[in-house]
C-alpha cells in the first residue's frame, strides 16, 4: 500500500509519503509527485512513514531531485524513516541527495 | 510482479540440487575416487546457499553455510567422509529439503524446525575442525560498511565489483538491494558507490526501468565462482565485471575504458576505493588519451569474455580456472536448451492432441466416403501431420525411469540400516523412458515391492551365511522396453516365497479351502489377495497387511500386470509389465455383428482366416503352423446375438509369453485412437479396457488384452482350476 498525503508545514507545501515505495508503486508515485513538483516552486517530501523502499524507490527519489534541479524547483526530503536510512546506507546514496538525515530519526 | 516466479524457479532448482546431493551421498561410499561426488555435494549446497541469500532466506543461508564449510573441509581432505558423516549429511539434506518445502508452502520456519536445524549443526561442529574454514566468512550485517571506512586502508586486498544492471532487472522481480545485502554476508563492503547517472527528463523517465550501476570494493575470502553466483539471476542482461585482488593496474584501466561513465569519474571512484593511487590514475588517463581510442566509451562485453581475458592470476591457476569457466559456460549453454513447462500445460496439450486425432480421423472418414480425390489427399496429409504431432506430444511426456529408481537408493540405505541388513542395490536400464503419469503412479507400488523385498525377501546376515550366500544381499531394479510395453523387474537374492506358508496362511484366512488343488503359481498369486500378509514379525516397513493387493490394484489401474517368479532359497523377481502411455494408442479395428472393437496394434501378431473344417472346434484350439493356439470368439465372450458369418477371421494377439486368437467377423485395419476411460458402471466389465470414439462418431470398445489372453488360455486348462475367491475377485 502506498499513499501520498498532504501535510501542513510552516516552510511551505509538504507531502507525506506513506507505505511502500517499491517497484509496485513507483509508476503511480512518479505521476503524482511529478505534478506536485510542477505546482510548487519549493516542495518538501516527508519520508517518515515510508515503511519499505527498494531500488526502484531510491531511483525515483533520485530522479525527483534531478527533475527539481532541471525545472528550477527546490525539493527537500525530510524525516527519513529507519527503512529509508537503511537503504540509503546500503547504497551509499545519502550524498547524492544532500538532505540532512537525522541519525536517530523520530518516528512520529 | 515476477518475484514469485523467480522464487518458484529457485525452489525447483533447489530441489534438483538436493536430489543431486542425495545421489552423490548415496553413491560416494562405493566409489574409489570420491572427489567428483564430494564436489557435486559441495556445489549443490553452495548454490542453494548463494541463491537463498538473494531472496533473503536467512535460515537457509545460515544452515547451508555450515554444511558447506564441512563439505569444503572434506573437499580439501582435511576431514574424512566417514559413514557417520554421510549419515549426518543425509540429515542435513533432509533438513534443507524441509526448509525449501516450508518456503514453497509459505510457512514461516517453526521453532521446532529451527531447533532441529541447530541440533544438526551442533553435531556438525566436530567436523568443522578448528573454527570456520576459509570458505566460511562469518555473515556480517551489510550496514557495517559505512563510507567512513573508505579512506582508512589503501591497498587492501579487495575484489572490485563493477555492475551495471539491465533495464529489466526490477521488472523481473530482482532488487539490486538484495545483492548488496548478500554481498555483505560474503565479506566486508569496504566501499560502495551507486551510480544512477543522469536520468531522463519528464515523461521519458520510466521508473520501472533499472538504471542503477554499482561499484563495490569487497573484502572477502570468497572465490570468483561464489561472487559470480551472486549475480546468477541477472547475469544475462546486466554487465558484470569482477576484478580480483592484486590485479594489475591495466585491469582497472580496462574497466574504466569499458564503462559508459566518464573516465575521470570512474577513475576517482577507484582511487577512493583504494584500487589505484592518484598517481597511477593520472598516468593512466594520460596514456589513454595518447592511445586515442576511436570510441571513448566502449560498451562492455559480457562477463564470459571478460573472465577469459582476465588473467591477472598466478600462472598455474590459469589453466584450472579456464577449464572451470568452460564447464561453467557449457552449463549455461545447457540451461538454455531446456525449457521448463508445468505438467498441467503438457497434459492439456496431450488432451488437445487427442481430440485432434479424433477430429482428424472423422474428417478423413468423410473424405473417404465422398468422391473428391483432392480432399482425400488433403486429409491424408493432415492425418500424417497429426500423427507426428501426436508422437511428439507424447514424447514430451516421456521421462526416464532412472530418477524414480535413484530414489530407492535412499530407501534401501535407510531400511537396510534399520533392519541391520547389508544390501547392494543394482540399477539397470535407468534410461528407459515411459510416460510421466505412469512413472508417478508407479512410484508407490514400486516402493512397496522394494520394501517387501528388503524386509521379507533378503534374509538376515546369519541366515545368509548359513545358506552359503554372501553377507550382503543384492536387490536389482531393472527396466526395459518390450513390444510396446515396459518391463520393470525388482529382483532379490533372498529367501524366496515359501509356498507352504502362503498356502497355510491363505487357508487360515479363508481365502482357499483346505485340500483344494492349486498350482504353485496360483499359490504365489495368493499374496496379491486383499488382507494377505505372511510376515511373522510386523515391522514398521511392511507386514501390515495392506501390501501386495494394493500394489496389484495400482498396477491394474495402469493397465499393467504383475508376475512373480520365485525360487525358494534363491530369490524372488517381481515383474511389472506396463503400457508406455495411457492416452493414445495405435489400434487395430475389428467388427463383430456391425459393432467395432479395437485391439492395441502392438499386441497383434498376425491375422488369418478361421478354417471351417477345424477338428478341434470344441476345444477352441487352432493348429497354427504346428503350434497350439487357444482362441475365443468375441461373439461368445460378449454374448452378441446374430448369425455367425460364413468366414470368420482370427486376430492372433500376444501378451507376455502367452498367445491367443480372437475370432471376429471382419478386420477393418489400423486405426489411431484416443483412450477414454470407462465409466464407473463398466469398470467391472471383463475383457474391456476402455472406449474410443470413431471418426464416424460411433463408440468402439477397446479390448483388454491381458484379460482376453487369460480367458482364452484358462478355458483350455481345465485341470488348473483357480480358487473361487480369486476368480470372483478379478
Amino acid at each position: 500500500m502506498f499513499r501520498i498525503q498532504p501535510s501542513a508545514h510552516e516552510d511551505g507545501p509538504c507531502l507525506r509519503l506513506e507505505g511502500e515505495l517499491t517497484i509496485y508503486s513507483v509508476a503511480e508515485a512518479r505521476d503524482q509527485l511529478s505534478s506536485a513538483l510542477e505546482q510548487s516552486p519549493a516542495l518538501q517530501l516527508n519520508l517518515a512513514d515510508v515503511e519499505e523502499l527498494d531500488t526502484a524507490g531510491v531511483q525515483l527519489l533520485v530522479w525527483l531531485k534531478q527533475e527539481a534541479r532541471r525545472r528550477g524547483r527546490t525539493l527537500v526530503y525530510t524525516g527519513h524513516s529507519p527503512a529509508v536510512v537503511e537503504v540509503f546506507d546500503l547504497l551509499q546514496v545519502a550524498g547524492l541527495f544532500g538532505d540532512p538525515i537525522l541519525i536517530a530519526p523520530s518516528v512520529h | 510482479m515476477d518475484l514469485d516466479r523467480a522464487k518458484q524457479t529457485y525452489i525447483i532448482e533447489a530441489r534438483e540440487l538436493l536430489d543431486s546431493m542425495e545421489d552423490a551421498l548415496l553413491t560416494v561410499e562405493g566409489e574409489s575416487d570420491p572427489s567428483e561426488a564430494v564436489n557435486a555435494m559441495f556445489r549443490a549446497v553452495h548454490t542453494i546457499k548463494g541463491s537463498a541469500g538473494l531472496f533473503g532466506l536467512d535460515g537457509i543461508v545460515h544452515f547451508a553455510h555450515t554444511v558447506e564449510s564441512v563439505l569444503d573441509r572434506v573437499r580439501g581432505q582435511t576431514a574424512k567422509l566417514t559413514a557417520e558423516l554421510i549419515g549426518l549429511m543425509l540429515e542435513c539434506h533432509d533438513h534443507l529439503a524441509l526448509m525449501i518445502a516450508d518456503i514453497q508452502s509459505e510457512v514461516a520456519e517453526s521453532a521446532q524446525s529451527i531447533a532441529a536445524g541447530e541440533q544438526i549443526l551442533a553435531r556438525l561442529g566436530p567436523h568443522l575442525g578448528g573454527g570456520l574454514a576459509k570458505a566460511a566468512p562469518t555473515p556480517q550485517p551489510a550496514l557495517a560498511a559505512p563510507a567512513a571506512r573508505a579512506g582508512e586502508k589503501p591497498g587492501r586486498d579487495c575484489w572490485h565489483l563493477s555492475i551495471r544492471f539491465g533495464r529489466d532487472v526490477l521488472r523481473n522481480g530482482m532488487d539490486p538491494l538484495s545483492f548488496v545485502r548478500y554481498l555483505g554476508t560474503l565479506g566486508e563492503i569496504v566501499h560502495l558507490t551507486s551510480i544512477f547517472g543522469t536520468l531522463p527528463e519528464r515523461e521519458a523517465f520510466n521508473p520501472e526501468e533499472c538504471r542503477l550501476g554499482l561499484e563495490i570494493e569487497l573484502d572477502t575470502a570468497a572465490d570468483r565462482t561464489t561472487l559470480e553466483d551472486v549475480f546468477e539471476f541477472v547475469r544475462d542482461d546486466s554487465q558484470i565485471r569482477l576484478i580480483p585482488p592484486h590485479s594489475t593496474v591495466e585491469a582497472y584501466l580496462r574497466l574504466i575504458r569499458e564503462l559508459p561513465e566518464e573516465d575521470q569519474f570512474l577513475g576517482e571512484l577507484l582511487v577512493a576505493g583504494g584500487c589505484l593511487t592518484k598517481h597511477e590514475l593520472a598516468d593512466a588517463l594520460r596514456l589513454q588519451k595518447e592511445e586515442s581510442f576511436a570510441d571513448g566509451a566502449v560498451q562492455g562485453r559480457k562477463l564470459g569474455a571478460i573472465l577469459i581475458q582476465e588473467n591477472a592470476v598466478p600462472a598455474p591457476v590459469v589453466a584450472a580456472a579456464l577449464e572451470k569457466q568452460k564447464k561453467f559456460q557449457d552449463r549455461q549453454a545447457q540451461e538454455l536448451k531446456v525449457v521448463k513447462v508445468s505438467a498441467d500445460k503438457l497434459d492439456r496439450l496431450v488432451d488437445l492432441v487427442g481430440e485432434l486425432v479424433i477430429a482428424g480421423a472423422s474428417a478423413h472418414t468423410k473424405a473417404q466416403s465422398g468422391d473428391s480425390a483432392s480432399l482425400l489427399e488433403a486429409t491424408t496429409t493432415v492425418n500424417k501431420l497429426v500423427e507426428e504431432i501426436r508422437d511428439n506430444a507424447l514424447s514430451l511426456r516421456m521421462v526416464q525411469i532412472g530418477e524414480t529408481f535413484n530414489r530407492f537408493r535412499r530407501i534401501v540405505r535407510d531400511v537396510s540400516l534399520e533392519l541391520g541388513k547389508e544390501i547392494d542395490l543394482q540399477i539397470h536400464g535407468a534410461d528407459t523412458e515411459l510416460d510421466k503419469t505412469i512413472v508417478e503412479k508407479l512410484s508407490d507400488p514400486l516402493m512397496h515391492i522394494v520394501r517387501n523385498s528388503i524386509d521379507h525377501g533378503i534374509e538376515p546376515v546369519d541366515l545368509r551365511r548359513a545358506r552359503g550366500k554372501p553377507d550382503s544381499g543384492t536387490l536389482a531394479l531393472q527396466a526395459a522396453h518390450e513390444s510396446g510395453s515396459i518391463i520393470i523387474e525388482v529382483s532379490d537374492d533372498g529367501g524366496g516365497l515359501n509356498r507352504e506358508r502362503i498356502l497355510a496362511k491363505a487357508i487360515e484366512r479363508g481365502l482357499v479351502k483346505a485340500g483344494a488343488a492349486i498350482s504353485d503359481q496360483e499359490i504365489i498369486n495368493l499374496i496379491f489377495e486383499p488382507g494377505f500378509s505372511t510376515a511373522d514379525a510386523v515391522s514398521n516397513l511392511s507386514g501390515r497387511g495392506v501390501g501386495m493387493d494394493v500394489v496389484r490394484r495400482n498396477i491394474d489401474e495402469l493397465r499393467g500386470t504383475i508376475e512373480v517368479e520365485t525360487e525358494e532359497g534363491l530369490g524372488t523377481t517381481m515383474r511389472l509389465r506396463l503400457p508406455l502411455t495411457l492416452a493414445i494408442i495405435d489400434g487395430f479395428r475389428v467388427t463383430v455383428a456391425g459393432a467395432s472393437y479395437v485391439v492395441p496394434l502392438d499386441v497383434v501378431i498376425e491375422c488369418l482366416d478361421l478354417a471351417p473344417f477345424l477338428e478341434s472346434e470344441q476345444n477352441h484350439l487352432i493348429n497354427l503352423r504346428g503350434e497350439v493356439l487357444p482362441f475365443l470368439r468375441l461373439r461368445e465372450v460378449f454374448r452378441i446375438p446374430g448369425d455367425i458369418p460364413e468366414r470368420e477371421r482370427v486376430v492372433v494377439i500376444q501378451h507376455g509369453d502367452l498367445r491367443a486368437g480372437i475370432v471376429v467377423d471382419r478386420l477393418m485395419g489400423e486405426f489411431q485412437t484416443v483412450i477414454k476411460p470407462l465409466g464407473k458402471l463398466f469398470r467391472g466389465a471383463k475383457g474391456i479396457g476402455g472406449s474410443t470414439i470413431l471418426g464416424t462418431g460411433e463408440v468402439a470398445l477397446i479390448l483388454d488384452v491381458a484379460q482376453m489372453v487369460q480367458l482364452a488360455t484358462e478355458r483350455n486348462a481345465p485341470n488348473r482350476k483357480r480358487p473361487a475367491a480369486l476368480a470372483e475377485q478379478s
